[in-house]
């Protein structure tokens, strides 16, 4: 790949990130400002922003690594992702923004009056958080590498400075500016080249999809175990599962809702975002497909997660595929920059308000500006994850994602879910939920991830935990909390109120 | 304690009947007030609304759990669905490639259509009391 086209790609996108980040610093002052936009974010951005957010590197590089190595069945991780808005549409989006929380820990203490359930929600939203970083930050440097040569830690790197900058400096207002855009430049960078590519494709003939070597499950057919997948039926309810119920407790997905102006555009906004997704994920396929036609093996050293990124210069010859390579390239980095942005936003919120902010009063005797205790937990959110992605081996993109969706939708889905729609909801029972669903899930997500590759069920079920880990603590918050029913919140029918009157009644609010 | 004036006591009224405007119009303070305030009354109608929504959110999810996952119990069933084709085209990968997108958009459409709508029906109920 031609370097100087690349860095001039990602060097374009690293400064438009910049630039609209600095726009929207100088109308960003109080708090609220900072962290949700002042709730003056309109549906159809605001919907761009979700977009822009979302699409990270699972789904511009990870998606179409999937396929292209494990074939059909990996088709379910886009269906996922985008079906999972439609179940948070359904479930939680207008009780979500009516709560009129700031964070999801903020959801958590209002709903069932207790201090520790907060807690144990900043645990889990940091560690979901920093999961789901871990991949971007190593994506970025898989496509630096791929890009300019660079050694893997550059690419990180450049993520983790231009994140801390633009968040630290202008909080979400600028965010949610700079992931509108996002979602738009990475729609171009996916779209344009894979027109062109199949193009190409149909001018050489439209040859078919090879794969080398033996003959064995073929790649093409559904639930065939290509790519050495044990129990693929399992693996395939159990991926739908953990995607349709996890994306409504990813943080920086429930941050979004607090900056619409209503339970309405709460609505409106994940509707367009469905629309969003669904012409994003169109894309990645296509360039598994065209990667089995033209690099049906790849070269020595290659992850298949740079399929996206070879592909170009395989199809095209001479400066027209270096130049889309090089396209693909700046969207991959928008794909890195945005999704980091997002989580780094509600990671450093929750680690300001529920760890910092009060360690740091007592030092300086309130002495300090809120906006510094931010900016202070913006960097802390950022550096543990870029370590740690120093330290661990990669495991493909989108497996990675998946276990931050799976431990998700294992201790928030439940916890959203019945405490939205179910009177009976106890302190006691959402906490125990929590910890069982939380451990059950992250004890799975560390075998999978340290221990060597395992075989057979054990193996099946660990790395795809959601199919028994979230009814387990769906079970466990209804079980415990009927059996406590001393300790449903007191305000609970007040909540309730709150969170499904329309906006249009006026009622007696505090 | 010495009687009130002459001036400041109430003029007498002549008792025919029960003051029935008057008792209406005091069941008349808004119902809001009632759903702000948890009464009994209040308590009854949020019920309502929650368990509409919670119908339709249901109705909406097991409609979507159906065709999502009947496809892969599809495949396992019918073993020949796997490498059906459309025209030169295979017809699973058009389906959850394409096809699913748009499918989930309008169930999304019809979901938020008819949670307004419940949402406008109770705002009219408490409006007409």
């Amino acid at each position: 790949m031609n370097t100087a086209y690349g860095i001039t790609a990602i060097t374009l996108v690293c400064a438009v990130t910049l630039v609209t980040g600095a726009f929207g610093l100088r109308v960003s002052r109080t708090t609220s400002d900072f962290f949700v936009a002042g709730r003056t974010v309109t549906p159809y951005r605001n919907a761009s922003a979700i977009g822009g957010e979302y699409l990270s590197a699972a789904s511009f590089l990870g998606i179409a690594g999937l396929v292209y190595a494990s074939g059909f069945d990996m088709l379910w991780f886009p269906v996922g992702y985008t079906v999972g808005y439609v179940v948070l549409l359904v479930l939680v989006a207008a009780p979500l923004r009516r709560s009129g929380a700031y964070t999801l820990p903020d959801f958590a203490e209002a709903r069932l009056e207790s201090r520790s359930i907060r807690l144990l929600c900043s645990v889990l939203v940091v560690g979901i958080g920093w999961l789901y970083l871990l991949p971007q930050l190593q994506g970025a440097g898989l496509a630096f590498r791929v890009v300019t040569g660079a050694p893997a830690w550059v690419g990180g790197l450049v993520v983790v400075v231009v994140v801390v900058a633009n968040v630290a400096a202008g909080g979400m207002r600028s965010i949610t500016l700079v992931q509108a855009v996002q979602y738009w430049l990475k729609l171009t960078a996916i779209a344009v080249p894979a027109f062109v590519l199949v193009g190409a494709w149909v001018g050489d003939g439209a040859p078919g999809p090879r794969v080398l070597g033996e003959a064995g499950p073929s790649w093409a057919e559904p639930l065939s175990g290509f790519g050495g997948q044990d129990h693929a039926v399992y693996a395939t309810y159990s991926t739908i599962i953990a995607l349709a119920l996890g994306t409504m407790g990813l943080p920086h997905v429930l941050v979004r809702f607090y900056t619409n102006p209503d339970g309405h555009a709460a609505r409106r906004t994940t509707l367009t975002v469905v629309a969003l997704l669904g012409v994003f994920y169109v894309f990645p396929p296509v360039y598994a497909i065209l990667g089995r036609v033209y690099l049906p093996e790849l070269p020595g050293g290659t992850r298949a997660d740079s399929i996206v990124l070879a592909l170009p210069s395989a199809v095209l010859h001479g400066q027209s595929g270096q130049l889309l390579s090089a396209v693909l390239a700046g969207g991959a980095f928008a794909a890195f920059l945005s999704t980091a942005s997002g989580l780094t936003m509600s990671v450093a919120g929750v680690l300001d308000q529920d760890l910092l902010r009060s360690r740091i009063s007592r030092i300086t005797g309130d002495d300090h500006v809120v906006a510094q205790g931010f900016r202070l937990a913006t960097v802390v959110a950022m550096v543990v994850p870029y370590a740690a992605a120093r330290l661990t081996e990669p495991i493909g993109l989108a497996t990675t994602v998946g276990l931050a969706f799976a431990l998700a939708a294992s201790t928030f889905c439940p916890l959203l879910v019945l405490g939205s729609w179910w009177r009976r909801l106890t302190t006691v029972g959402a906490a125990a939920g929590l910890v069982v669903g939380g451990t059950l899930a992250a004890g799975a997500v560390l075998v999978t991830m340290l221990g060597g590759p395992i075989g057979g069920w054990p193996g099946s079920l660990l790395a795809q935990p959601a199919a028994w880990s979230t009814p387990i603590a769906f079970a466990v918050m209804v079980v415990v909390s009927l059996a406590t029913p001393s300790r449903v919140p007191r305000g609970t029918a007040r909540t309730m109120v709150r969170l499904h009157s329309p906006e249009d009644l006026a009622l007696h609010r505090d | 304690m010495s009687p009130a004036p002459e001036a400041a006591a109430p003029a007498r009224v002549r008792v025919t009947s029960t003051r029935r405007a008057a008792a209406t119009r005091r069941g008349l303070a808004p119902l809001s007030h009632d759903i702000g305030e948890q009464t009994d009354l209040g308590e009854v109608y949020m019920a309502g609304l929650m368990s509409a929504q919670l119908r339709l959110a249901l109705r909406v999810l097991a409609f979507g759990a159906a065709g999502l996952g009947g496809l892969p119990l599809l495949f396992v069933l019918v073993p020949a669905t796997r490498g059906m084709e459309l025209g030169r085209l295979p017809l699973p990968w058009l389906v959850l490639g394409i096809l699913v997108y748009p499918v989930a958009l309008v169930v999304a459409r019809y979901y938020v259509r008819a949670s307004e709508r419940v949402e406008r029906e109770f705002l009219d109920v408490v409006a007409r009391r």
